[in-house]
């Protein structure tokens, strides 16, 4: 894939793609365990390997394929699926809004490179875009590493799962719920945040246990960035 | 390895409402400037979200979940994610075991 216009062997180029490998490699080699992981709890819900690996390589976006899996039934809930993908995933919109412009890649290209976005690699490139342009060179080889890296840990966490059978006997099936955990941790705790967190937890259980699932999840997520609308400092606009 | 019709359509539509997520920043750039409530009602999306999906295992399965999750929750402030979930995993058989 090239993403570049510069010739291969010009060292700039060069020198962009090993920057783009040394700042992916270490978040390539944690995310391995969430991919097998992610393989291992989609098998035990039903998908073949075949499957898991076209949503990854397609989707490729750990945290809404994570929560998708979690609400996996059948038959297949395809529309409130799609909705907690397009909640989830909804950040990325302001993501995209940030890097856009510090990017020196344009036209079809851009429309390649953006393919690829995930919260690991844009914090990368805002990191970078501080000293100096985000090029092509650079991103296409994070982009392509973590790709790769999650289809494939995915896709053998699936050929591995379906062999290890019930994953509740290890407590696996809680490793989700604890990843889940931690990634919220992240947001950190100001009073926003732990009100959006009371909020979206107390109204998803309930529905969960009064309606049922996939349905908790847009009404959970509904009510807290309601409850984060009405618990933040208002009216003053620059 | 199989494929299951409604399983392709879910992860089609799954991937292309992704795919417009990640390039509809592009197209709105210049334009979108949220500001206080807005902005926070869409910080709050990722953690919303997030916490809704495992609200259900960690709150209303049972003890031993809801106590693994909170123990999980006070290490996750202090330790790195593949240690938190190490705790977690420890903590959820522990449990079940003991109650």
């Amino acid at each position: 894939m090239t993403m570049d216009q510069s010739t291969p062997y010009f060292p700039t180029y060069r020198r962009e793609i090993r920057a783009g490998l040394r700042d992916i490699a270490p978040v390539a080699v944690a995310a391995v365990p969430i991919g097998l992981l992610f393989g291992a709890v989609a098998a035990a819900k039903g998908l073949s390997t075949l499957e898991v690996a076209m949503m990854s390589a397609s989707v490729f976006a750990g945290g809404a394929q994570f929560a998708v899996i979690e609400a996996w039934t059948y038959p297949v809930p395809i529309a409130a699926l799609t909705f907690a993908t397009l909640l989830i995933n909804a950040r990325h919109v302001l993501m995209g809004a940030s890097l856009g412009p510090k990017m020196k890649v344009t036209g079809i290209q851009r429309l390649i490179a953006f393919f690829f976005l995930t919260d690991e690699a844009w914090a990368l490139s805002e990191r970078r875009a501080l000293e100096r342009p985000v090029t092509g060179a650079y991103w296409a080889a994070m982009a392509l590493v973590l790709w790769a890296n999650w289809t494939l840990s995915t896709m053998l966490g699936a050929v591995l799962g379906s062999f290890m059978g019930d994953p509740a006997r290890i407590g696996a099936d809680f490793a989700f719920t604890a990843l889940f955990i931690g990634l919220v941790a992240g947001f950190g705790r100001s009073r926003v945040t732990l009100v959006t967190v009371g909020v979206s937890a107390a109204v998803a259980a309930l529905v969960h246990h009064f309606i049922g699932a996939p349905w908790h999840v847009a009404s959970g997520a509904l009510a807290g960035i309601a409850a984060a609308y009405l618990a933040a400092p208002g009216g003053a606009r620059p | 390895m199989s494929l299951d019709t409604p399983t392709l359509l879910a992860i089609v539509a799954m991937a292309v409402v992704t795919y417009l997520t990640r390039i509809a920043g592009l197209l709105v750039a210049d334009r979108l400037v949220l500001t206080g409530r807005a902005k926070a009602a869409f910080d709050a999306i990722p953690p919303a979200v997030l916490v809704s999906v495992i609200a259900p295992t960690a709150l209303t399965t049972g003890w031993a979940e809801a106590i693994a999750a909170a123990v999980t929750a006070v290490v996750a402030f202090r330790l790195p994610l593949l240690a938190t979930i190490a705790v977690g995993v420890v903590s959820v058989v522990v449990l079940r075991n003991v109650i």
